[in-house]
């Protein structure tokens, strides 16, 4: 479904991505990781042109993006921002409802709003923050509210960048189980980024690492604890010694 | 080779300046020209055009009132003062009129938008832009220029021009105001005295010089909030950028615009 390869970003002297290969199958949840700062969500802003990458080819569904298939890939596609990246000039159930008040496809206020409020719900937020402003919730449920954005439309393809940084231990156990459940009733594809282990156990059919610009490692989620490779494990294990 | 070295490093660096510029230029140019595409082609967001426009020119009202009341009244005692040197004192309906309507209107009205328009429209884009909700956007389907720049440059190029026209008759009343109160001017004399004296020629051009200052002032604040640098710095830089480069191309405008309509 998306094919990455030889992708390469620089910025000024500091290379960020030296040639990363990536594939995710249609319907397959991808999660990577990688150190603070390896350039994560660097990738996922390459592959959707919010940062213009140095070389590499990216395709979705076999056909190479450009500009013109970009628009035809945001017409089905969600994404949660690190940080959160809501719109402070509108109220939360606009944010949510974002993409089905406008474009070809919209509905009217009222319908748009209850679609607002049932995707509020199912990242845990009651209805009594629909009409608040952004700037009034914490970082916690900006970071919710995001969630039900990036989910509102329905996509087909979705992208994380950390969903549950912020989150206490059960709400993060409820956002795991969230996109889980989008990525197997739903069938959407997914690439979600977490430094967290519990949500690449629970959210995972592949993961891969990010490590120095390129994909150290990747492999089934079960085979994780197996991988063989000092980095993954280390980073599994939370261990801080330095390695070669 | 160090003395050759020692010169040719200042005009090095006056030439990267120079160059800079114009690709700045360019890019201001190039930009502008897409963002005028933008509201001429559908879809528009009605919803956030009429916010623009309130913001713009609704809001804009007291500012643009005081300024132009106030610098009618200047305008006269000083005309006054200056005429009465060689006997004149009784043109100063006529060149009040003429000073707000051909220049000190539009200008003064353009300069106060690059103030109070251009600071926030770029200040609110710059932190849209470092916060991601410009990416963000562009994630939803919604091509920024036509959701935040389009709106703003037509409230700029709609609501100005009758900003400038406003200020222009509450600049004229100043004037009359102060002529009338301490100056000892019939009151009537000096209303039939401006009216006779412009012409619709004058009006045009003011009303033209403003519809060109408010898109210069929106599309400043935008251009320099969508490329604004990162975090809280990058916000300060692009407004005072913005700001800047609004009064100055506002200034080069009218010099330009002045010499258009009025070369005989
Ligand atoms: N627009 C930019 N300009 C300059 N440098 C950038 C820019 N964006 C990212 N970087 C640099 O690229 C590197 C990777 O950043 P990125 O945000 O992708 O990290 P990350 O892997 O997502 O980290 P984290 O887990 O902390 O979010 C960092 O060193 C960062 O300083
Ligand atoms: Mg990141």
């Amino acid at each position: 479904m998306i094919a990455i390869e030889g992708l390469c970003k620089t910025f000024g002297e500091t290379p960020v991505l030296r040639g990363v290969d990536l594939r995710v199958a249609r319907g397959q949840s991808l999660v990577v990781i990688g150190g603070s700062g390896t350039g994560k969500s660097v990738l996922l802003k390459c592959i959707l042109g919010l940062v213009e990458p140095d070389a590499g080819r990216i395709s979705i569904a076999g056909e190479p993006l450009g500009p013109r298939h970009r628009e035809a890939l945001f017409s089905r596609f969600g994404m949660l921002f690190q940080g959160a990246a809501l719109f402070d000039s509108l109220p939360v159930w606009q944010n949510v409802a974002f993409r089905l008040l406008r474009g070809p496809g919209r509905l009217t206020r009222r319908a748009a709003r209850q679609v607002a409020v049932e995707k509020l719900g199912r990242v845990g937020l009651g209805p009594e923050v629909a009409d608040r402003f952004p700037a009034e919730l914490s970082g916690g449920m900006q970071k919710r509210a995001g969630l039900a954005r990036a989910i509102a439309a329905d996509p087909e393809i979705i992208f994380f960048d950390e969903p549950t940084t912020g989150l206490d231990p059960i709400m993060a156990g409820v956002i795991n189980t969230l996109i889980r459940e989008i990525v197997s009733d739903m069938g959407a594809t997914a690439i979600t980024i977490t430094h967290d282990m519990s949500s690449v156990r629970s959210i995972a059919d592949r993961v891969a690492m990010l490590h120095d610009g390129v994909i150290r490692w990747e492999g089934p989620a079960a085979g994780i604890d197996r991988s063989g490779d000092p980095y993954v494990d280390q980073f599994i294990h939370g261990r801080a010694e330095l390695l070669p | 080779m160090r003395a050759i070295a020692a010169v040719a490093a200042p005009v090095a660096a006056l030439g990267r300046g120079v160059l800079g510029g114009l690709a700045a230029t360019g890019r201001f140019a190039i930009f502008s020209a897409e963002a005028l595409s933008h509201i001429l082609r559908p879809p528009l967001y009605p919803r956030e055009a009429l916010a623009a426009l309130f913001t713009i020119g609704w809001l804009s009202l007291p500012v643009v009132g005081l300024t132009a009341v106030f610098t009618g009244g200047a305008l006269a005692l000083q005309i006054y003062a200056g005429g009465a040197r060689f006997n004149a004192e009784a043109v100063v309906p006529q060149i009040v009129a003429i000073g707000m309507v051909r220049e000190l209107g539009p200008v003064l009205v353009g300069l106060m938008i690059a103030a109070r328009v251009t600071s926030s429209i770029a200040a609110e884009i710059a932190t849209m832009r470092v916060t991601e909700q410009i990416d963000a956007l562009v994630t939803l389907a919604t091509n920024p220029m036509k959701y935040l720049v389009a709106p703003r440059v037509l409230a700029g190029l709609v609501t100005v021009p009758l900003l400038t026209g406003l200020g222009d008759v509450i600049g004229v009343m100043g004037g009359w105001l102060v002529a009338t109160q301490t100056l000892g001017f019939n009151s009537a004399t000096y209303l039939a005295n401006t009216v006779d004296f412009i012409e619709a020629h004058d009006v045009w051009s003011s009303l033209a010089k403003g519809a060109v200052f408010g898109g210069i002032a929106a599309l400043s604040g935008c251009y320099f909030g969508m490329t604004s640098g990162r975090g809280a710095q990058g916000v300060g830089r692009a407004t005072k950028a913005a700001v800047e480069a609004a009064a100055v191309m506002i200034l080069a405008a009218n010099f330009l615009l002045t010499g258009v309509f009025f070369s005989v």
